[in-house]
Parts: C-alpha cells; sequence; structure tokens
C-alpha cells in the first residue's frame, strides 16, 4: 500500500516536471531568447558562437547508418573549434534527431532554421527525408548539405549535394560492368524512390548500350527472406546482379546468397548501398569479392585521407571505418567552413554565391561545387570486397566527373528528364 | 464548463504568444488531438482496440495531399509522377484538383473503408485482441500498397512539395495563422460532437456494449450496428484530422500510417486517460509537446524517456492522467488495483 | 521441376523460421494472453547473446575451437532472454494480468526501452556474427537444387524445440501445473499451486524460446538494434491464424503463412506476395475467427 502510494507521488512528481518543460520551452519562445536547451546539452555553451544544424536519425530503422555521419560531421566541427573556428567564432552544433520519420525531419528542420536560427544544416539520409526537408528549407531560405548518394533528378536552390547523383556513380558503374563483366543484368532494389528511380535510368542504359535485362525486382523495406528472390535470380542466369537494396535487407540477401553455393565467382554482383560500414554489420566472409561503386574508399590514397582516417578511428575507436557517406558528411562542413570564409558571412545568399566553383582538397580527392547543380565533382571508384572488410579499387574514372543530376548530356536518358 | 471555455479561449489567444514554429506545432498537435478523440470513443467507451488508425488518417491526408499536389503543379504532370515513368495524370487523381471534392474524399473515404471492414468484422464477432490483430494487418497491407505503387502515390517519400491553398501561399503567416484557427474549430466542433455522442442515449449502449458485450446483445440490441457506426465515424474524425495534419507539417507519407504512429495513437488516449474525452484531447497534445521536447533535449536517449513514460502510465495509471488529476482532486484514497481496472473491459 | 522442389524447400524453410519466431509467442500469448509487443526485443536480445558469446570465443578460445561457439551460443541466447523474461514478468508483466491491451501499451513500451539500450550498448550500427563453418554450404540432391545447410539446421532447430515444448507441457509435472493455472487460476491456486512461480516461469521461457529464435537468426538476417521490429507482426500473425492457445495451430499457422507467402511471391513479388498472404489472412479470420485449431469452451465471455 505505502510503496503504491510513494509511487503514484513519483508519478505526478515527474508529470508535473514534463508539464513544466513544455511551458519552459514555450515562454522561451515568447521572450524571443533563441533555445538554450539543444545547445547547452549537446555541451557546448559559447552563446556567440554560429550554431549549425545537425540532423540525422539516432533512432528508429535508419539510425544504423546515419549515427556514423553524425560523427564524422561532429568531428569535423571539432576539428574546425580546435583550428579556430570560423570567421574567428566557434562553431557550436544542433543535434537533432530525424527519428527515421520523414514528417519528423521537416519539424526539426523548421525547428533549427526558425527556432535555433542556425547558419546551415547538416543532414538527411534516405530520399524521403530530403524530400520532406526540401520545402522547408526552401520556404524559410535555409541551406542543407546532403551527403549521401541520390538519385537525381533534384537541383533545389538551398541544398548543397556532397554525394553522388546518378551520373557519377550508377551511370558509369553500368557501363564498365557492361564491358568488363557481361551484358545480362538483374536489377534488385528495396521498393522505394532510390531503386526505382534508378532502376529506370538504368533500362534506359541498358537499352541504349546494348545490355540485356533480365529481371527487375523489388522487396519490401525490412524484408528479411530472400530465398524465393535468389530462386528466380538462379532461374534468369543474369551475369551481374545490380543491388539497390537498403541497409538491413543487404545483410540477409548476401548471407542467403552465399548459403545458395552463389560465390562472387559464378555471379558478379555489384551494390550501391554496401560500403565499409555495413560490410563490418553483414561480414566479411559472405561480401569477400562482391563488388561496390562509390567515391571514396578508407583505402583511397590521399594525404588528407590518411588524416582523415586516423582522427576518426582516433576519436570514436580503432573497429570503427570509415565510408563514403562519412566522408561526404566531413566534407560537407569543411565546404560549407571554405564558403562561409570566403563570403566573410554566413548569410545564405553569400555562400551560396562564394560556394560556386569552391575546390577543397578532400579524403576522396580534389573535389569542386559545380555553381549551376550545387553538386560537387567527384572521382567515380570501383571497388571489391578484401578479406579484410576494405575496398580493392579496381576502376576510377581518373578524373572528377562534372555533377550532371537530369543526365542532360546523355542522349539516351531523354525519356528520364522531367517534361516541361 | 468554465474549464472548457477557458481551454478554448486560451487555444484561441495562442497565436499571440507563440512563435510561428510553435504554433505550427500546437496546430500540428492539435490535429492530433481529433484523431484521439475518434479513437476515445471506439476504445475509452466501446471497447474495441483498433491498432489501424493510421490507415484513415493516412487517406485523410493523402486526399489532401494530392489536391495540394495538383495545386502546386500547376496543370503539369506532378514530379514524382514523371521520375516514376508516368506521363500523364492517372484518371483517379484528376477530380483531386478540386478542394470540394478532396475535402469530401478525405471524410468519405475513411469512413467508407471503415464501414467495409466493420460490417464484416464487427458481425462476425471478431473481437479484442482478435480484431486489433486483424487491424495491424490492415496497417501493413496498406502501406505495402502504398509503397509499391509509387507511380500514384509518391512511394515511401509519400506526397509533399506544396505551394498554396485556394490560391493562397502556405508558406506565408497569415495562410498558417488561418490554418490554426480551422484547426482549433474543428477541434471543438468534434470535440462538441463527441460530447453529444458520449452523453446520449447512443453513448449509453456504446459503453453498456463495452461493459458487457453479449449482455447487451440478448437486452435485444444489436452490438454490431452500434459497432459498425462509432468505427465509422472514428475513421471518418481520423481523415479529418489527417487533412488538417497535412496543411500544417507540408507532407504525408506511408511512414505516417505504419504500425508505429498507429500504436503511438492509441499512446495518447492511454496517457491522457481513456473515457473521457478531455483526457484523451490532452494526451496528444501533451505527449506529442513532450517527445518533441525531449527529443530536442536529448536527442540521443529521448526514446528512454518515451518508453519509461508509456510503460509507467499503462501499468500504474490504468485512467492516464486524468484519472490521476481526478484522484488528487477528490482526495480519495481509491486504489486502483491490477485486477480491477476502475473501467473494466471485457475479456478476450 | 527443379524450382518447384526448390520453392517446396523454400516454403518449409521459411515455415520453419516463422515457427521458430511465433512458438515463444505461443506461450506468452496463446497460454497466458499477454500481447508481448517487446517479443522481437527479446528475439533481439537472443541475437546479441551470440555476437557476445562470438566475441568470447575469439577472446578467450583457442581458435581451433571457434566453430563450436554456435553450439554453446543456443543455450546462452536461452538463458539470457530467460533472465530478461523473468525480470520482465516480476517487474512488469505480473500488473497486467486480465488486461490484454494493456499489455500490448506497456510491452511497447519496454520494447523501445530494449532497442534505444540495445543502441547504447552496442553501438547504432548492425554487427556481424560469422556462422560456424560447419554450417556453410548446402546438401546438393539434385544438379541444380541445394538445400542450405543453415537452413536445415533451423527445420532441425524448430523441431528440436516442438518436441521439447511438448514434453514440457504436456508431460511434465511443471507443465501440468502451467496448464491448469491457466485454464483455472483461482482452482489451481487452491490446490496448492504457486500461481505467481508458475506465471514468472512460463513467461520467462517463452522469453528464452524467443532467444533461441534470435539465435537462430544471425545465421540468415542482420544483427541491430531494430531487428525484433521485422519480426514481431509476422509472429503475431502466425499465432492468431493457428489459434491461439494450441501448440499444433501454431505450427500449421506457420506453414500457412510461410508456404503461401512463397508461392505468392514467386509468381508476382515481394511486395504484393506480402500483400496477398495478409489479404488471406485477414479473409480467413472472418470466417473462423479463432484461427485454425480453436480450444473449444462452453463460455460466453
Amino acid at each position: 500500500m505505502r510503496n503504491r502510494k510513494l509511487l503514484q507521488v513519483g508519478i505526478v512528481v515527474l508529470l508535473v516536471s514534463l508539464v513544466i518543460s513544455a511551458c519552459g520551452g514555450n515562454k522561451e519562445t515568447a521572450s524571443t531568447t533563441p533555445s538554450e536547451t539543444a545547445g547547452g546539452s549537446n555541451g557546448a555553451a559559447a552563446a556567440d558562437g554560429i550554431k549549425v544544424g545537425i540532423l540525422h536519425s539516432l533512432s528508429g530503422t535508419m539510425a544504423i547508418s546515419e549515427v556514423s555521419v553524425r560523427d564524422a560531421e561532429l568531428m569535423a566541427i571539432e576539428e574546425i573549434n580546435a583550428a579556430g573556428g570560423v570567421l574567428g567564432t566557434q562553431i557550436v552544433p544542433v543535434v537533432e534527431d530525424g527519428a527515421s520519420d520523414w514528417p519528423t525531419f521537416a519539424e526539426k528542420a523548421r525547428k533549427l532554421i526558425s527556432e535555433d536560427k542556425v547558419a546551415t544544416v547538416f543532414g538527411g539520409w534516405t530520399s524521403s527525408s530530403r524530400k520532406a526537408m526540401k520545402p522547408v528549407f526552401e520556404e524559410l531560405n535555409g541551406l542543407l548539405w546532403y551527403p549521401v548518394q541520390y538519385e537525381g533528378l533534384e537541383a533545389s536552390p538551398n541544398i548543397f549535394y556532397t554525394g553522388a547523383t546518378t551520373n557519377q556513380q550508377i551511370v558509369p558503374a553500368v557501363d564498365w560492368l557492361l564491358e568488363n563483366r557481361g551484358k545480362k543484368m538483374y536489377l534488385l532494389g528495396s521498393d522505394y524512390v532510390f531503386p526505382r528511380t534508378a532502376n529506370l535510368i538504368i533500362k534506359e542504359q541498358l537499352k541504349a548500350k546494348g545490355g540485356e535485362l533480365v529481371g527487375e525486382e523489388y522487396t519490401p523495406l525490412g524484408h528479411t527472406d530472400y530465398s524465393t528472390i535468389i530462386s528466380k535470380i538462379k532461374e534468369a542466369e543474369p551475369d551481374i546482379v545490380f543491388n539497390t537494396l537498403n541497409g538491413d535487407s543487404n545483410v540477409a540477401f548476401f548471407k542467403q546468397l552465399k548459403d545458395a553455393g552463389i560465390s562472387a565467382q559464378d555471379l558478379t554482383t555489384l551494390s550501391v548501398s554496401v560500403a565499409e560500414e555495413e560490410i563490418r554489420g553483414i561480414g566479411v566472409d559472405v561480401l569477400e569479392g562482391h563488388l561496390a561503386a562509390w567515391n571514396y574508399y578508407q583505402t583511397t590514397d590521399t594525404p588528407a585521407n590518411a588524416a582523415f582516417v586516423a582522427n576518426y578511428k582516433k576519436k570514436y575507436g580503432e573497429d570503427r571505418v570509415t565510408a563514403d557517406p562519412i566522408e561526404a558528411g566531413y566534407t560537407a562542413v569543411y565546404l560549407w567552413k571554405a564558403a562561409v570564409e570566403k563570403a566573410g558571412s554566413t548569410d545564405v545568399a553569400k555562400v551560396k554565391e562564394a560556394a560556386k566553383e569552391l575546390e577543397w582538397d578532400a579524403p576522396e580527392g580534389k573535389v569542386r561545387i559545380d555553381g549551376e547543380t550545387q553538386h560537387i565533382y567527384k572521382t567515380v571508384r570501383i571497388g571489391e570486397v578484401q578479406a579484410d572488410g576494405q575496398f580493392k579499387e579496381l576502376w576510377n574514372s581518373g578524373e572528377a566527373v562534372k555533377p550532371d543530376p537530369y543526365l542532360k548530356s546523355y542522349e539516351w536518358a531523354a525519356s528520364i528528364q522531367p517534361s516541361e | 464548463m468554465a474549464g472548457y471555455a477557458a481551454a478554448a479561449v486560451a487555444l484561441f489567444a495562442a497565436p499571440m504568444f507563440l512563435s510561428d514554429f510553435r504554433l505550427n506545432l500546437l496546430a500540428k498537435f492539435l490535429a492530433f488531438a481529433i484523431v484521439a478523440l475518434g479513437l476515445d470513443l471506439i476504445w475509452g467507451y466501446t471497447g474495441i482496440l483498433s491498432l489501424g488508425h493510421g490507415i484513415f488518417f493516412g487517406i485523410g491526408a493523402y486526399a489532401m495531399a494530392m489536391y495540394l499536389k495538383l495545386e502546386a503543379s500547376g496543370g503539369r504532370l506532378p514530379d514524382f509522377m514523371g521520375w516514376s515513368g508516368l506521363k500523364e495524370l492517372p484518371l483517379f487523381w484528376q477530380p483531386f484538383s478540386s478542394f470540394g471534392f478532396a475535402v469530401a474524399m478525405g471524410i468519405v473515404m475513411p469512413a467508407l473503408l471503415a464501414l467495409f471492414l466493420g460490417f464484416f468484422t464487427f458481425r462476425n464477432r471478431i473481437r479484442g485482441v482478435y480484431f486489433t490483430i486483424l487491424t495491424q494487418a490492415l496497417v501493413i497491407i496498406t502501406t505495402t500498397l502504398l509503397v509499391g505503387q509509387q507511380a500514384f502515390t509518391g512511394g515511401t517519400n509519400g506526397v509533399t512539395g506544396f505551394s498554396k491553398i485556394l490560391g493562397a501561399s502556405l508558406a506565408s503567416p497569415d495562410t498558417k495563422r488561418m490554418l490554426y484557427f480551422v484547426t482549433v474549430l474543428v477541434l471543438i466542433a468534434v470535440f462538441v460532437a463527441c460530447r453529444y455522442i458520449v452523453g446520449s442515449r447512443f453513448g449509453k449502449v456504446l459503453r453498456a456494449i463495452r461493459d458487457g458485450e453479449n449482455r447487451v446483445r440478448f437486452i435485444g440490441y444489436n452490438p454490431a450496428m452500434y459497432q459498425m457506426v462509432i468505427f465509422t465515424l472514428s475513421a471518418a474524425f481520423a481523415g479529418i484530422a489527417g487533412m488538417l495534419f497535412v496543411l500544417h507539417v507540408g507532407i504525408i507519407s506511408p511512414s505516417m500510417m505504419g504500425i508505429v504512429p498507429s500504436i503511438e495513437m492509441v499512446l495518447w488516449v492511454a496517457i491522457g486517460g481513456r473515457g473521457t474525452l478531455i483526457g484523451a484531447a490532452m494526451g496528444a497534445v501533451l505527449l506529442n509537446w513532450a517527445k518533441s521536447e525531449f527529443s530536442t533535449s536529448y536527442p540521443e536517449g529521448w526514446t528512454y524517456f518515451l518508453g519509461a513514460m508509456f510503460v509507467i502510465v499503462v501499468v500504474f495509471l490504468p485512467n492516464g492522467l486524468t484519472g490521476l488529476l481526478g484522484k488528487i482532486k477528490l482526495g480519495k484514497k481509491r486504489r486502483v488495483t491490477k485486477n480491477e481496472p476502475t473501467i473494466e473491459y471485457p475479456a478476450m | 521441376m527443379d524450382v518447384f522442389i526448390l520453392q517446396l524447400f523454400n516454403g518449409i524453410s521459411v515455415s520453419s523460421i516463422l515457427l521458430l519466431i511465433a512458438l515463444g509467442l505461443a506461450i506468452t500469448f496463446g497460454l497466458m494472453k499477454v500481447i508481448n509487443m517487446a517479443h522481437g526485443e527479446l528475439i533481439m536480445i537472443g541475437a546479441y547473446s551470440t555476437y557476445l558469446t562470438q566475441n568470447l570465443f575469439h577472446a578467450y578460445m583457442p581458435s581451433s575451437w571457434f566453430n563450436w561457439y554456435f553450439v554453446i551460443s543456443i543455450p546462452a541466447s536461452f538463458l539470457i532472454a530467460f533472465l530478461f523474461g523473468l525480470l520482465l514478468e516480476v517487474s512488469l508483466i505480473r500488473h497486467l494480468y486480465g488486461r490484454p491491451l494493456d499489455s500490448l501499451l506497456a510491452t511497447w513500451g519496454v520494447g523501445l526501452l530494449l532497442q534505444q539500450l540495445a543502441r547504447s550498448v552496442f553501438g547504432a550500427p548492425n554487427v556481424a556474427v560469422t556462422s560456424p563453418s560447419w554450417l556453410n554450404g548446402g546438401m546438393r540432391i539434385l544438379s541444380d537444387v541445394v538445400l542450405p545447410y543453415k537452413r536445415l539446421f533451423i527445420v532441425g532447430l524448430v523441431a528440436a524445440c516442438l518436441i521439447a515444448m511438448y514434453f514440457y507441457i504436456y508431460r511434465s509435472l511443471e507443465g501440468r501445473r502451467m496448464r491448469a493455472v491457466m485454464q483455472n487460476r483461482d482452482m489451481a491456486a487452491c490446490l496448492g499451486v504457486s500461481t505467481r512461480r508458475v506465471d514468472a516461469m512460463t513467461f520467462a521461457i517463452g522469453s528464452g524460446i524467443a532467444g533461441i529464435a534470435g539465435c537462430a537468426l544471425t545465421l540468415m538476417g542482420p544483427i541491430g538494434p531494430s531487428l525484433g521490429t521485422y519480426y514481431i507482426v509476422d509472429a503475431f500473425m502466425v499465432v492468431v491464424l493457428g489459434g491461439v492457445g494450441k501448440l499444433v495451430g501454431t505450427v500449421l499457422g506457420a506453414l500457412g503463412i510461410g508456404v503461401f507467402n512463397t508461392m505468392f511471391e514467386y509468381w508476382t513479388n515481394a511486395s504484393l506476395g506480402k500483400v496477398l498472404v495478409f489479404l488471406c489472412i485477414v479473409a480467413f479470420l472472418q470466417w473462423r475467427p479463432s484461427g485454425f485449431v480453436a480450444m473449444r469452451t462452453r463460455s460466453l465471455d
């Protein structure tokens, strides 16, 4: 009896404190002080610093990928701060959780811009989260740096895309496969926007380049049994499986592919969403010999990369690995810093102007912002998974490829471009 | 009564005290409160637990989103259809260029779907846990279909990128304030309607069904009829809430209709206090506000708070916050034991 | 013909996986009427236990023993999930008997907590479990038909679990008490059965079996904090379709869903296949609301 009463008192106290905190947040904005809570809890107290938003999924199904990108972005900010900050001021990161839920991304983006008054936001992973944030950034004239490879066909004036667009990853990868590994291609993807759009492009490309489409399958997000799909692949007898599966499904697919007695020697697979981080979660024994297309590998040989990898491991642990989106997030922070310093201001219009044709020595090599599309020039790299969980580069494009999100310079892609 | 009046006045006065962002949040939470009211009608008053209200919410939201998307595209093909390989607007999209039609569909479609489901389910006397799990199956079906038909529905991205409603820009603070007031008015209207239903003879039968469905049947009522009607009504409310949600948030995607949001909707009611209308509405607003604040203050571990709150309230406060407040107010030492909740729910 | 045999095997294999994830639920939900939404997280605990066992073997055992870590990890997963289940029952579930729908909401909260806990302890990214080499490869029964050992192993594991559960529930003293309490709690209590103890044991055993499922799933799928969310709805569908309270029903439910799912998926595609299976479940429940095998009862409510 007594216990129960105590408990109830405890609950009342908890709830009251909850209500007060809710109202507290309320009053804060009424008196127009920017919310201190976020900055405070992130351990950065400098009230006069430049605030930037970091918006990734820290909970929910996408957390498996996005947490590492956040880590890289925070590390970049820390490095910049240690070197004196930007424009002589420290950068104060405001971290928010997108919770793998697209409307939440929109809400938090709005909060970061209009409540916290951040100078810019680094964030997003899925196409859906970017599409959800895009109208908010355009409406409030904010600035978003999006660090992941994606399906192209977009160029928002308020977004900088530091991941690859299709002509910096998928298109050259398909060309390379057709030349080196065979003509019969099987398209396998998760059922969402990136794979469907990517495959739409690949199908046009196959038609134009003399490839043959022998199958196309989409599995629901979070699908974990690939036995039937593997039977279908066996029946179709492709030379290549072009894999656009998302996160967790890759684990199930590759494990079950191996068990079905199909190894990388029997069948070429090329993945565009499997990087070093995913290899760690799938197991090298399963993935050895399979291919991937990215713009950066941990093994990429540049001086900037050696330092980047060393710092990342030093900060987050020897067992951690770097990967393409992690590097793109890190690069985004530095590109923003360079643009701000060139502009002498954090004003969105001025930063955008200054960012045009800006160059920086990123871990992946020299990158340059394309002024017209706000994507960046990137080198394309095809790699093979080695026994140590790292990639061996089989081919690269030599020079950084100019981004072309609408594939305007490709004749066969005419039907994909948006109609006027 | 005075309390309700004060609450209404506070809601109308809120725009004077809140920043645009907070007002937008509050508007979203009020839309959620409408769903909570509808859920409370079927769960708190009739004893049917639906974990599928995300579907009805989503259908309403999609109806409005289709209108907004066509309005934003201004005669051209909506962007996602283009990159999904569609060349012209599908037939079923065309009437949604009319605002009136979209609003009507946002209410009628969820209601009809609920009626259809209810017609079979309740007549076959599928109750309690079985009904609940059935609704989960429906959620899976709907979301998988929506995601799979990307060319027609926008897939996982959902529908987003709106610009104006009835010619007014959605971005302007005036429109936003206007939409906020619309939401408040709709909420009050739904609240009054619920009060009326609950207080009526119909409402008494609902509670009787909750407390002893078979007894009601033996007295000569047909519980299935009552369940069907209230389920349909509840779905219509969810549809209305969905439409308002889209206006405030600017996006609807299948992620807002899945298992997780559907369960969260029920938790709003549970935490606020099932079986009281004001509790359900307050629960939706408070819980979402808390979620928003927690996740800002503790982006890393806020789900600990949320999870703990669900557990504590459900286990130890079966009547939610209103139950707790009521107890404090009355100063009664009545004890809620584990085997006898103050409101008795039908066994499986 | 080859494909037909392969797909038949795939159907059985999918059914066996479904059955494994649903068996624990058949006890906690089927017998105890607790809608345990944290069941998926108990599976996750089993999977992480396997991961830990693997790491311990890596660190402290001679490398020639490594292949046998999996043999140890099955009881280890059972034990750890069992303890979690026991803790859960004593601290929470105990307060929720007779309130099935409330148990759903509370255990949902528990699920959130456990997911976040896993994220804090093991990090957000997936972890890898290397399967033992004796499970690699497969049995070649026709020139083009390979039955993977892992899938065969899971079929065997499920059979073993079923037999063990059968003997425990229907042939042991403990099991008799369990059935007595679940059928008529008051009467059992009058006859001197400690219902509290039986409740705790029953729930913990159900949780432990979820742990075994988690262990087996490391062979096939991802191991991460949100692993449980992929399996929870399927598990409920199996139990409800089979009929609550009878093991044989659960077996039939798993077979039905598994075989039809592979069939539909083969004929159409994965998304549509899933939709069709769930539609069938909904339609079937309209026809027989209490599933394949219903408990006969004369009581009305």
